[in-house]
């Protein structure tokens, strides 16, 4: 999934004729000086970064003047938001609020549908009011073939508003957000808040749009997006080296062929008593050469004390992976022990490459997880 | 007997010439299935491991009268595959694909309304009815004919979870991988639904991971429908949120999708559930005698 800043988002919204607050987007302090007074005080810094509860960490402050703009922008540039560093900010005018609503399109998976969401309370966590008080979220499913209808977009509008003016202004919304949807292979679009200003325009004061990574390859412009510096360096090489790598806490390093398998497998170190150090699913016809950038990525990692690598072969040869871990050994200079359970397609072939290599094997996952804790001893 | 595919099986692979198409074509007659054409729009007149390719799948059909289609063809021109394969009248499509576009599912879904096919996956490794037919990447030789279905949304598990059942003396009957995508063209119930109906099949084992409700719902509905002892496992109890888990499904958004809610639902609607691979297959021979 690939997500992407609000102002990205917003750059989007505007293309697509969605009303947003004049605002700029800034990387350091006397941009943020010259913005604000472009835009006018009071106005309001922002810190970009891909995370929620931004304003309760001190992210988003509303400058009354001038100094205060610089002052906050000190502040907010450089401070760290759930860990991650805030390298950019956003200087918006200061709306004038008079209400606040949510605006949100996802796909629903169980009904097949893409859905619009509304609900008349703005800035909530959409996932935590469908739990506790569904009712409150007006939901309409676009027609898979014809899109989102005329009518369904008034009753959200209509749902959301008294005022036809401002129910069929959000109509006219609504049907641009799902326009983005579509066009652009999103997995979620939302205004949350889309606000009414002191005039009466309708505004979307926030942005959020991620999008489907299956859709990418259609999408150069959305791809070019990413903001490769606010992820993990190593889930981004993995990434470029078509594995599928996600970094957790732990100690035990998980090399696994299969996404299912590389979770049980996970799941299985935690159950005997230990930490995985990750997930990692080093896919279907994996080459030698994969399963060496998989080692390589995964010691990246300084806190694995072991490997262990759970190999139940399909397609996956058993003896690709062990060529593929005797080339690492030779290129890499791995110090940590290996637990090996490679199973299924070639594995005697794999057996006798491996047999000179100095590896704990393992016949079941079981066993293989067992070994790798009492290695850790 | 067992569900959705037998001897009656007659198979018709699209996408037959590319590396994946021709070795798994091999693969499966090996295993017995009736491999009938192939298609490749371009490259028909050849043959590949000898069986005849076509340019289309009308014709393919209308001269082998193929009634199943394997799917192999790229992310990109996948969604067209499965388009031709409908309106080809093929009853059962298995897409092997992965990597197509989430909206796409939603296009295709509506389009098969109304039409008698059915979808498996995309994203799937296939399904086997053991003995009878293989129509898929999974590994023949883990599988052994008996009276334990089972339905999951991944691949290489499943046969971790087969080749336990299998090792402690049972065996299966019909074995699907639904597929790991966030929309999928048949899901547990549906499989459920049939394995109701087959005499062949005892018990059912469900493997499920995180993302999405379709466990939750299934658990529902065994509670509600479903006669037969249903064994559970989900994988991803150690997953952190909002991380895509390999599978463009596996995701826990916020707080909703965990591994922890759908093992509550299974207990609570009766299913027992593995806490590992070996654990499940257990579980199954505590209470199926093959």
């Amino acid at each position: 999934m690939l997500k992407v800043h609000e102002y990205q988002a917003k750059e989007i919204f505007k293309k697509y004729g969605i009303p947003t607050p004049k605002e700029k987007v800034c990387k350091d302090v006397t941009e943020v000086i010259a913005a604000s007074r472009e835009i006018g005080t009071p106005c309001v810094i922002k810190a970009q970064v891909m995370v929620g509860g931004r304003g309760k960490a001190g992210g988003i402050k509303v400058a009354k003047n001038g100094d205060e703009a610089k002052q906050y922008a000190q502040q907010i540039l450089g401070m760290e938001i759930k860990g991650i560093p805030v390298k950019k900010v956003l200087v918006s005018e200061a709306v004038a609020i008079t209400h606040e609503a949510y605006l949100g399109i996802i796909i629903d998976r169980t009904e097949k549908k893409t859905v619009v969401m509304a609900c008349k309370e703005g800035g909530v966590e959409i996932e935590e009011v469908a739990r506790k008080n569904p009712e409150a979220i007006y939901k309409v499913y676009a027609d898979p073939l014809l899109g989102l209808m005329d009518h369904h977009a008034r009753a959200v509008g209509l749902f959301l508003y008294d005022d036809p003016k401002k129910a069929f202004g959000c109509a006219s919304i609504a049907q641009k957000l799902y326009k983005i949807f579509t066009h652009l292979d999103a997995s979620l679009v939302e205004i949350n808040p889309l606000v009414i200003d002191q005039t009466g325009q309708l505004i979307a004061l926030d942005a959020k749009i991620n999008f489907d990574d299956n859709g990418l390859y259609r999408h150069a412009d959305v791809a070019a997006m990413r903001d490769r510096e606010s992820e993990d360096a190593n889930e981004l090489r993995a990434r470029e080296c078509d594995l599928s790598y996600v970094k957790l806490d732990g100690d035990i390093g998980c090399v696994v062929n299969g996404a299912g398998l590389a979770m049980a497998t996970m799941d299985l170190v935690k159950h005997f008593g230990g930490e995985p150090a990750n997930f990692l699913d080093i896919g279907g016809s994996s080459s030698p050469e994969k399963v060496k950038n998989a080692l390589d990525i995964l010691l990246k990692d300084k806190n694995v004390k072991v490997i262990f690598f759970n190999i139940f072969g399909g397609i996956t040869r058993c003896d690709d992976v062990a060529n593929g871990i005797l080339q690492a050994k030779r290129e890499l200079n791995i110090k940590q022990p290996i637990v090996a359970r490679l199973t299924g397609t070639n594995e005697e072939k794999a057996m006798e490459i491996l047999k000179t290599a100095g590896l704990v094997f393992a016949t079941t996952m079981d066993e293989g997880a067992k070994k790798a804790l009492e290695l850790l001893k | 007997m067992s569900i959705l595919v037998d001897k009656n099986t007659k198979l018709l692979v699209q996408g037959i010439t590319g590396r994946d198409g021709s070795f798994h074509t091999r693969q499966m007659l090996n295993y017995g299935t009736t491999v009938v054409a192939g298609v490749t729009p371009g490259k028909g007149g050849v043959e590949v491991e000898g069986v005849p390719v076509f340019n289309s799948v009308a014709e393919a059909v209308k001269k082998t009268h193929a009634n199943t289609s394997i799917i192999f063809v790229p992310a990109q021109f996948a969604a067209s595959a499965v388009y031709e394969a409908i309106d080809g009248g093929i009853k059962l499509i298995v897409c092997v694909s992965e990597g197509i576009p989430t909206i796409e599912l939603v296009k295709i879904t509506a389009y098969m309304k109304d039409k008698n096919c059915r979808l498996i996956g995309p994203n799937s490794p296939g399904l086997v009815s053991a003995g009878d037919a293989k129509v898929g990447i999974l590994p023949g030789h883990i599988f052994k004919k008996g009276s334990v279905g089972v339905i999951s949304r991944s691949g290489t598990l499943t046969y971790e979870i087969v080749d336990h059942i299998t090792k402690v003396g049972l065996g299966q009957s019909t074995c699907i991988g639904i597929g790991g995508d966030p929309i999928i063209g048949t899901k547990f119930i549906d499989c459920l639904e049939l394995f109701a109906h087959d005499k062949e099949t005892a018990a059912v084992v469900v493997v499920g991971e995180i993302g999405g409700r379709d466990e939750q719902d299934t658990a529902v509905y065994v509670k509600k429908h479903f006669k037969k002892p249903v064994f559970g496992f989900i994988a991803g109890k150690t997953a952190p949120p909002d991380k895509r888990m390999g599978h463009a499904g596996a995701i826990i958004s916020g707080t909703s999708g965990t591994a922890a809610e759908k093992i509550k639902v299974f207990k609570e609607c009766g299913i027992k559930v593995g806490d590992t691979p070996a654990e499940v297959a257990q579980l199954v021979k505590s209470t199926v005698k093959d």
